[in-house]
């Protein structure tokens, strides 16, 4: 039954956002933006409040299961403690709440970024091998990208920079644009199934 | 130096240490980074979602219309109990419904009808040459979606043209490739500045 009540609900906001989009009346286009800046950021935001608490309850039920106490604990104080400071001293210019994000969270995330430089780089020299043509390719055209953007392209002419730009703005661009052809019409494909209730397994179990 | 700059270089060092092995260092600095980016996310989603979009306009101009974003947003809390959590589905069914209603358009006009204009481009120029780097965009899109066309099976003209296809994808994941490891190293040599200059002070 909920099933069913939620895949109406879903087919009646399909067909109606689509309307709407045909439509240059004022009350339409009212609508349209309501749905879409209103509707979609108080329901995400409270999704993410569900998706906190569970972040809570995950990490307490493995404390009381005595599993990484430490780290589980550490976690559950940083999240814990971002909507206490907020909550104690704003989040304007000086606050804690903001001396927090730019101390631990901004430094650890870009950190982590890039951490991955080197995972990447690492993994490739693992897998690049001109073994076929197309593999020399992925190889010749990585190689002319990255010598283009390090100190190496100063010291030689500009031929290589020239080469990494031509690769960029001409076969490369047609891949991606048939790349995003691609997704273009799967996203529509998709959408249709959605609306006409074919693609269904965001409803999730039986009940 | 400034305790901020201190917790910051700590940090970063804590991380840095994954470049050896995992280790319970960066355990500890993964684990208050999670932590930490969700509280940050709960209170940005707080104040501009949920204070600026609806409690506002709602209970202090009364704008009765958001009633029914708050009513689908609550109905998200019936997630807590697998007894109620049906309820959720219906906040979803609208953001999955709208979102798909919404993409239609959007996907034919932007990502459809744009990518096709844009890779139609006169194959001879004004001054009567021919255009090589247009015919070539013409020829790789055109052969790399022969790739993806799985209707039929890749032989004869449609085994060729998916075989030029994947040349194209490879320089495509190449050159990606490319600027992937670049815009990390950029971002590894801001770190590398920090900790040199502003931590250890080991640079100007």
């Amino acid at each position: 039954m909920s099933r069913r009540v939620a895949q109406i609900v879903c087919a009646v906001f399909g067909v109606l956002m689509f309307l709407l989009f045909f439509s240059g009346h004022p009350t339409a286009k009212a609508i349209t933006l309501a749905i879409t800046t209103q509707y979609w950021q108080v329901i995400a935001a409270f999704a993410l409040i569900v998706g906190a608490v569970s972040f809570v309850r995950v990490n307490v039920k493995a404390i009381q299961r005595r599993q990484d106490i430490p780290f589980r604990a550490i976690g559950l104080l940083g999240m814990i403690s971002m909507p206490v400071l907020a909550i104690g001293w704003g989040i304007g210019g000086s606050s804690p709440f903001l001396w927090v994000f730019e101390n631990i969270q901004a430094p650890m995330q870009s950190t982590v970024f890039a951490l991955l430089a080197f995972f990447v780089a690492s993994a490739s020299l693992r897998g690049f091998r001109a073994r076929s043509i197309p593999a020399a390719i992925l190889l010749v055209s990585a190689v002319v990208m990255l010598l283009s953007r390090s100190w190496f392209e100063s010291t030689t002419s500009s031929f290589l920079l020239t080469a990494s730009d031509w690769l960029r703005n001409y076969p490369s661009m047609a891949a991606r644009r048939a790349i995003l052809i691609g997704i273009g019409l799967g996203s529509l494909t998709t959408s249709l199934r959605l609306i006409v209730g074919i693609e269904r397994t965001w409803l999730g179990g039986s009940r | 130096m400034d305790f901020g700059t201190i917790i910051a270089g700590l940090l970063t060092l804590a991380i840095l240490t994954f470049l050896y092995r995992d280790n319970p260092i960066y355990k500890l600095a993964e684990y208050l980074l999670v932590g930490v980016a969700v509280g940050y996310a709960l209170v940005i989603a707080w104040k501009s979602a949920m204070v600026d979009l609806l409690f506002t306009p709602l209970f202090g101009q009364g704008d009765w219309s958001l009633l029914l974003p708050l009513i689908l947003g609550l109905m998200m809390f019936g997630r807590f109990h697998a007894r109620t959590s049906f309820i959720s589905r219906v906040p979803l069914a609208v953001l999955i419904g709208s979102g798909a209603g919404a993409a239609v358009p959007a996907m034919l006009g932007p990502r459809i009808l744009t990518q096709v204009s844009g890779s139609v481009t006169p194959l001879v120029g004004t001054d009567g040459l021919p255009n090589w780097s247009g015919l070539i965009v013409i020829v790789g899109v055109l052969s790399t979606l022969a790739y993806f066309f799985f209707s039929r099976e890749h032989r004869g003209s449609l085994g060729v043209a998916s075989k030029v296809g994947t040349w194209f994808l490879m320089i495509f994941f190449g050159t990606t490739f490319g600027y992937t490891v670049m815009s990390r190293m950029s971002t590894f040599i801001g770190r590398a500045e920090f900790l040199l200059t502003d931590f250890l002070h080991l640079t100007r």
